[in-house]
C-alpha cells in the first residue's frame, strides 16, 4: 500500500511537471505541450515508468478495496454511539471513500485526454504531433460543460489533497521510518507536498477556464 | 515437640540454604515429566512459581480468577523491589538485608527464612534483567536504586512508580513462554473453591469456571497456593476488588493452619476516603517519603480552619506546622516504617488535628523537595542568580521525573494539583504478614500443599518493609519452592495419575455445589456488598491500627452474628450456571466472615504489642510499641476445628540465633 | 448529580443484545465511574434485577481489566485515564451516557459488557518474550550497561497494561498499538534483540490470525491509550517486520 503510494506521489511529480506547460498561451505553447504529449506516449522508458504507474494505481485500489473489506470484517458489530472525532481526523478513517472518489476521477480523467491520444483520432499540430493541447483547453472552456468539468477536477484535487494529507506520512510508518524526530520532518513535508500538488494541479483547469 | 516442625535446616545461618539445597531430594528430568502440579493464583509468586516448575520438566496448571494472568494485584505495586546488591557502595550485604528485615517484621519472622530471602534477593534482579524488564538506570547504564523506609541504604530498584506491573509482566512472559510450549496449562477466570484431599494429602482443587458456570475437578501431586493476602476483609483496602482469602480459607479448613492472622499492613500514605461510595482505596507509594514531608498544623485552631476551607496549607507559615514524624524520630525521619508513620498519622487526628472534611487526613508536602531540586539543578547549570520561580520550575521537573505517574494519579482522583497545595494521605489497608504457615518448604501443615508469596506468614513477621513483598513472591516463585518442592514429590514418582473420579473429588464436588446453591437460595434482603461493608467497619474499629481486649471481645460476637444474618438474609441475584459476578463476592465474604473472626481471636491471644500489630494496652508512656519478648516470641499459629473463634492455638518458637533481639527504636 | 445510562446488555456470547435505559440519581462528583456504576448495580439487586456485568479489578488504573466505551471513546472523555480513574466530575447532570463493551471480531463479548481478550494473552505467547530460563544463573545485572535513552524508552512502552482501548478505538480493530508496545519494549534492549526477528515474525502472525484489523495509522489508539503508548512503537514494529523479512537465511 504505502510502496504504491509513494511511487504514485513520484508519478504526481512528473505529471504535474509537465502539465504545468499548459500555463503558457499561444502557438509556441501549444507546440511545445504536443511534443511533450508525443515523447511521453512513445519514448520506451516513459512507456515503462507508465506501465508502473498502471500497475500501481490498480494494486492501490484494489488492495484498498480489500484492506477496507478485511477491516469493515474486523468488528463485525458496530457501535450505537461512537464519537471517533475526539481520537482522529475524518480523512484518515475515510481513506478509502477519499481513495474511490479519485479511482472515478482518474476514469473520467483518462477517457477524456489519455484514450482521446492513445486511440482517438486527433487533428495534428504545425509540427505534426497529435495537437492534444487545444483537446484540453477547449475540453474545459466548452460552453455547455466546461465549468462543470472545472468543478469536478477541483473537488477531485480536493479529495486527493486530504488523500495525500494522510496518506503521505502514514507510508513513513509504514516503512518504519517514523520515529520521535522523524515524525514531525515527516508530517511537514507532507503537508507541504500535499497542498502545493493539489492546488497546482486543480489551478490548471481554473486558469485554463478563466484566461482562455 | 509441637506439632509443627519448621525443618529448618542444621548450620550456621549463612549456610542453612546451601546446605539444604545440597541435601534435599531431587525428582529426575524423566520423572517430572509425569508429575502435575497445580499452581492458584498468578501473581509474582504464581507465575514464576508456574514458570520455574514448567521449566523443570513438571506438568503445570495454573489457574487465576481474572481475565488474564497478567492482571494480578501484583501489578499494582508501585515503588520498588530490595536486593541486596550493594551496587551503590552504601555498606549494603546480604546480612544487613537480612537484619533490617528481621528488625523491620518487628522479631517475629523465621531467622533461616528471612537469610534465605535476602542471599536470593540479588539473583531476582539478575534474572528480571534477563527477562528484558526495564528497571531504572542511571546515565552511565548501570541500574538506579532508592531508598525505601526502615533501612538506612539504597537497595530499592525500581521501574518508575509501576515496579510490581514490570515485575509481573517480566514473570508472565517467562508463564506465557511456557504456556506455548505445552508446559502450563492456564485456566483464566476459574476460581478454587475448595482443597482435595485424598488420604491426608492435597491431590486437587474444585474450581468454578466463572464464564460458564461449571463447578469443574482439577486433579494433581501437589497444590501451591499464591493466592495473595487477606486485606479485602476490611471492605477498604488497597487491595484489588477481586482480592479474597477464599482459595486459602478452603485450605485453612482442610487442614492448613493459619499463622499470625491479626498482623496486617497499614500503609501510611493512601488517598483519603471521600465518602460512603467508596469502593477501594489508592496507595501513593512509599517512595514518596523519600521527598515528601509528613505534617499536620501545630495548632489545633488552624486544622479546625482548613478543615471548615477557610485556610489553605499553602497559607500556613512554617512555624505553625508539626512535621510529627521528624520531630517524634529524628534518625529516620519521614522514612520511618509503615507501622509507625501510620500509627503516628493516626495519633495526630485523633488528636483533631486531621486536616480535610472528616479530620482524617494529614499533609505530605513537596514544596522543600522541590526547592531543594531546583537549587541544584541551578547550581549544575552553573545559574547562580536563578528566580525563586525558575528553581521552583527546575525543581518541579526533578519531582515530575521521579514521581510523575503518582501526582498525575492523585490528581485524576482527588482533582487537586500535588505541586501546588501538599498532598493529603492517611493510612489505609494494605498487605497481610499473616497468612498460610508454612515450613522451610514452604509446605502447610497439609501434606503437598504449598503457599508462597503473601499466601504465607514466613518473612516479614509483624510488619513488612517496604519493597519486600515483590521480593518475597519472586523469590518463593522462582528460587525457593521449584527446589523444595522436590522435596516432597520425589516420593510421588511412582504414583501414577492422579483420578478425579476419587470419592474425595466427588465429596468436595458436591459440598461446593450445595454452597453456591445455598447462597443464591436465601434470596433475603441485602446486598452482599452490605454485610461486607459491615465486617468492614467492626475490623477496622475493632481490630485495625489500634486494638484492645474488651474490642476484639466484641468485634467476635459481632461478626458470629452478622455471619449468621448473612447466612439468613443475603440476597444473590441470578444462577449458577453462566457468569455471576454476586454469586462470586458472596462466596468471598462469607469466607471473610469466617476470617475476620480468627484475626480478632489471634489479636486478643497477643497481648503485646509489636510491629503492625497495636494493642492500646501494652504501650510505653510515650505512646510506643511494647512488645513482650519472654511471653510472645512465638508464631501464633491457628487449627481450624469447626468454628473460626474456637479455633486451637499452636505456637511455633521464635529462636534469634543469628540476629539479637532488641527493642526497635526509630528515633 | 443525576443521569440517564444507556447500557448495553447481553445475557451471554450467544445471546442478541441490546442497550437499556437506566436513570441513576444523587450520583456524587467524587465518584469514580464504576462507583457509579456499583451504585446502580446495588440498586438492581435489591429490585432483583440481574446486576449489569463488567470487567474490573485493580481500580487504580494498571491492571488493565476495566473497559467500557464510554460516549463513544473508550475509557470515556478523560485523555490518559482508564475507566476506573474517571470521576463523575467528567459528565454533567442531567447527561445521557452510553456504556458500550468493546467491539472487535477477535474480542467476543462474554456479557454484557464484559469482553474475552485472551487474544492478548495468546499474542504473547506467540513471543512476547525472552527466552531465559528462570535457574538465576543468568549473569550479574549490571554487566551490560545499557543507554539511559533506550531503558527510558523501553519502558515506555513496556508501560501498556493490556487494556484493549487500541482496539477498540480504532476504526479497524487492529491490535498494532499493543503488539508493537511489547515488540519495541524487547527489542530496545539487548536482552531482547538476541531473537528480535522470529519474536516480531511470530506475534505478528498470530495477531492476524486472531482477526484484527490493519493498521491505517488514523492515530486512535494513540490518543485513547490510557498509558500513552505512542505510534512510534507501531512504525519500530514495521522496521522490525520488515527486517525480520528480507533478513537472508530466516
Amino acid at each position: 500500500m504505502s510502496a504504491t503510494g509513494l511511487f504514485l506521489c513520484l508519478f504526481l511529480v512528473g505529471h504535474l511537471a509537465g502539465n504545468l506547460q499548459l500555463f503558457l498561451t499561444g502557438e509556441e505553447a501549444a507546440l511545445q505541450f504536443n511534443a511533450y504529449a508525443k515523447f511521453m506516449t512513445t519514448n520506451p522508458a516513459v512507456k515503462i515508468l507508465s506501465y508502473l504507474t498502471y500497475f500501481s494505481i490498480l494494486f492501490h485500489a484494489i488492495d484498498g478495496i480489500m484492506l477496507v473489506a478485511s477491516n469493515k470484517a474486523a468488528r463485525p458489530q458496530k457501535y450505537a454511539y461512537s464519537n471517533p472525532s475526539a481520537n482522529s481526523k475524518w480523512n484518515s478513517r475515510n481513506m478509502g471513500v477519499l481513495g474511490t472518489i479519485i479511482l472515478v476521477f482518474i476514469a473520467v480523467h483518462m477517457s477524456n485526454f489519455w484514450y482521446v491520444m492513445h486511440f482517438g483520432s486527433l487533428p495534428v499540430d504545425s509540427a505534426g504531433n497529435k495537437d492534444l493541447y487545444t483537446v484540453v483547453i477547449s475540453f474545459f472552456t466548452d460552453d455547455s460543460m466546461g465549468l462543470i468539468f472545472v468543478l469536478f477536477y477541483v473537488f477531485a484535487m480536493a479529495a486527493m489533497c486530504f488523500h495525500l494529507l494522510h496518506g503521505f506520512k502514514s507510508a513513513f510508518s509504514s516503512f518504519g521510518l517514523r520515529t520521535a524526530k522523524t515524525k514531525v520532518i515527516f508530517e511537514k513535508i507532507g503537508y507541504a507536498f500535499s497542498i502545493v500538488v493539489s492546488i497546482a494541479f486543480a489551478a490548471i483547469p481554473v486558469y485554463i477556464y478563466l484566461t482562455h | 515437640m509441637s506439632v509443627l516442625d519448621s525443618k529448618i535446616p542444621e548450620g550456621s545461618i549463612d549456610k542453612k540454604w546451601t546446605n539444604h539445597k545440597n541435601h534435599i531430594r531431587l525428582v529426575n528430568p524423566a520423572n517430572k515429566r509425569s508429575i502435575d502440579i497445580i499452581v492458584v493464583g498468578t501473581g509474582l509468586a504464581g507465575a514464576s512459581a508456574a514458570a520455574s516448575l514448567a521449566e523443570m520438566g513438571y506438568n503445570v496448571k495454573a489457574f487465576c480468577f481474572q481475565d488474564s494472568p497478567r492482571r494480578a494485584h501484583s501489578i499494582a505495586a508501585q515503588g520498588g523491589i530490595n536486593a541486596a546488591k550493594n551496587y551503590q557502595n552504601d555498606g549494603d550485604s546480604v546480612y544487613r538485608l537480612f537484619y533490617d528485615t528481621v528488625k523491620g517484621g518487628d522479631y517475629r519472622s523465621r531467622e533461616s527464612n528471612v537469610h534465605r530471602l535476602a542471599e536470593v534477593s540479588a539473583d531476582i534482579i539478575d534474572q528480571c534483567v534477563a527477562q528484558g524488564v526495564p528497571f531504572a538506570r542511571e546515565y552511565g547504564g548501570l541500574l538506579d536504586n532508592r531508598s525505601f523506609g526502615g533501612v538506612q541504604v539504597s537497595r530499592t530498584f525500581y521501574a518508575k512508580g509501576q515496579t510490581g506491573q514490570q515485575l509481573l509482566l517480566g514473570a508472565y512472559s517467562a508463564l506465557s513462554r511456557q504456556i506455548s510450549k505445552g508446559k502450563v496449562k492456564m485456566y483464566n477466570r476459574h476460581e478454587m473453591l475448595d482443597l482435595v484431599m485424598v488420604d491426608d494429602k492435597a491431590r486437587g482443587i474444585i474450581a468454578r469456571n466463572l464464564v460458564t458456570g461449571k463447578v469443574e475437578r482439577h486433579a494433581a501431586h501437589a497444590v501451591v497456593l499464591c493466592t495473595g493476602g487477606y486485606g479485602n476483609v476490611f471492605f477498604l483496602s488497597t487491595n484489588a476488588m477481586g482480592s479474597n482469602v477464599t482459595a486459602a480459607w478452603k485450605a485453612h479448613k482442610r487442614g492448613a493452619f493459619m499463622a499470625n492472622p491479626c498482623f496486617t499492613q497499614i500503609h501510611p500514605t493512601c488517598i483519603p476516603v471521600s465518602g460512603d461510595h467508596q469502593s477501594k482505596l489508592t496507595l501513593m507509594s512509599e517512595s514518596l517519603r523519600n521527598d515528601g514531608r509528613i505534617w499536620v498544623p501545630k495548632k489545633i485552631e488552624d486544622a479546625q480552619a482548613i478543615r471548615e476551607g477557610r485556610l489553605k496549607p499553602t497559607q500556613l507559615a512554617e512555624e505553625d506546622r508539626d512535621y510529627y514524624l521528624e520531630r517524634r524520630y529524628p534518625s529516620f525521619g519521614n522514612l520511618v516504617p509503615r507501622d509507625v508513620a501510620s500509627r503516628a498519622a493516626k495519633e495526630r487526628c485523633d488528636a483533631g488535628f486531621g486536616v480535610n472534611a472528616t479530620g482524617q487526613a494529614v499533609y505530605l508536602d513537596f514544596a522543600s523537595a522541590i526547592e531543594r531540586y531546583g537549587k541544584e539543578q541551578a547550581s549544575i547549570h552553573g545559574m547562580n542568580n536563578a528566580s525563586k520561580d525558575e528553581i521552583i520550575a527546575m525543581g518541579k521537573k526533578v519531582v515530575e521525573a521521579k514521581y510523575g505517574n503518582l501526582f498525575e494519579m492523585y490528581e485524576k482522583i482527588k482533582d487537586q494539583n500535588p505541586y501546588e497545595t501538599p498532598m493529603m494521605i492517611y493510612p489505609a489497608v494494605h498487605y497481610t504478614m499473616g497468612g498460610i504457615w508454612v515450613d522451610y518448604n514452604l509446605m502447610t501443615t497439609v501434606k503437598g500443599c504449598f503457599a508462597c508469596g503473601e499466601a504465607n506468614f514466613s518473612d516479614h513477621g509483624a510488619n513488612r518493609l517496604g519493597a519486600s513483598a515483590l521480593m518475597q513472591g519472586l523469590a518463593d516463585g522462582y528460587f525457593v519452592l521449584p527446589y523444595t518442592i522436590g522435596d516432597y514429590l520425589a516420593d510421588d514418582i511412582l504414583t501414577g495419575k492422579i483420578s478425579t473420579d476419587q470419592p474425595a473429588f466427588e465429596q468436595a464436588e458436591k459440598n461446593v455445589n450445595d454452597r453456591l446453591e445455598t447462597l443464591l437460595s436465601i434470596q433475603g434482603s441485602k446486598t452482599v456488598d452490605h454485610f461486607h461493608k459491615r465486617l468492614g467497619k467492626i475490623m477496622w474499629d475493632k481490630c485495625g491500627m489500634s486494638r484492645n481486649a474488651e474490642g476484639l471481645k466484641e468485634a467476635m460476637v459481632e461478626i458470629k452474628a452478622l455471619r449468621e444474618e448473612f447466612w439468613k438474609d443475603v440476597k444473590v441475584p441470578g444462577s449458577i450456571n453462566g457468569l455471576n459476578p454476586e454469586l462470586e463476592k458472596a462466596g468471598r465474604v462469607a469466607d471473610f466472615l469466617e476470617l475476620g473472626e480468627l484475626m480478632c481471636l489471634d489479636a486478643l491471644t497477643r497481648n503485646e504489642s509489636c510491629g503492625g500489630h497495636f494493642r492500646e494496652e501494652f504501650q510505653t508512656s510515650e505512646g510506643e510499641a511494647m512488645r513482650d519478648d519472654e511471653n510472645f516470641t512465638f508464631v501464633s499459629v491457628f487449627e481450624y476445628t469447626g468454628e473460626p473463634g474456637e479455633a486451637v492455638l499452636h505456637k511455633e518458637d521464635l529462636n534469634y540465633e543469628a540476629i539479637e533481639v532488641k527493642t526497635r527504636s526509630y528515633k | 448529580m443525576n443521569l440517564t445510562l444507556k447500557v448495553w446488555r447481553q445475557k451471554d456470547a450467544n445471546s442478541k443484545g441490546e442497550i437499556v435505559a437506566y436513570d441513576v440519581k444523587d450520583i456524587s462528583e467524587e465518584m469514580s465511574f464504576l462507583e457509579m456504576l456499583d451504585v446502580l448495580n446495588e440498586k438492581l439487586v435489591a429490585e432483583g434485577d440481574e446486576p449489569i456485568a463488567f470487567d474490573h479489578d485493580c481500580r487504580e488504573g494498571i491492571c488493565g481489566a476495566c473497559s467500557l466505551y464510554i460516549n463513544g471513546e473508550p475509557h470515556g472523555p478523560m485523555n490518559r485515564t482508564t475507566t476506573c480513574q474517571l470521576h463523575m466530575r467528567s459528565f454533567k447532570d442531567g447527561e445521557t451516557v452510553f456504556i458500550e463493551p468493546w467491539r472487535a471480531k477477535a474480542f467476543p463479548v462474554i456479557k454484557d459488557l464484559m469482553v474475552d481478550r485472551s487474544a492478548f494473552d495468546r499474542i504473547i505467547q506467540a513471543g512476547g518474550y525472552v527466552s531465559v530460563n528462570t535457574s538465576g544463573n543468568t549473569i550479574d545485572a549490571n554487566a551490560i550497561p545499557i543507554p539511559k535513552e533506550d531503558a527510558d524508552e523501553a519502558f515506555d512502552a513496556a508501560t501498556c497494561i493490556g487494556c484493549g482501548a487500541c482496539v477498540a478505538a480504532c476504526k479497524n480493530a487492529s491490535a498494532m498499538l499493543f503488539v508493537s508496545a511489547k515488540v519495541s519494549q524487547l527489542s530496545l534492549l539487548p536482552q531482547g534483540k538476541v531473537e528480535a526477528e522470529e519474536r516480531v515474525k511470530n506475534m505478528v502472525e498470530q495477531m492476524d490470525h486472531e482477526g484484527f484489523g490493519a493498521c491505517t495509522v488514523t492515530g486512535a489508539c494513540e490518543a485513547e491509550c490510557p498509558k500513552g503508548i505512542s505510534l512510534e512503537n507501531i512504525s519500530r514494529m514495521n522496521r522490525e517486520y520488515l527486517k525480520a523479512t528480507v533478513s537472508p537465511g530466516k
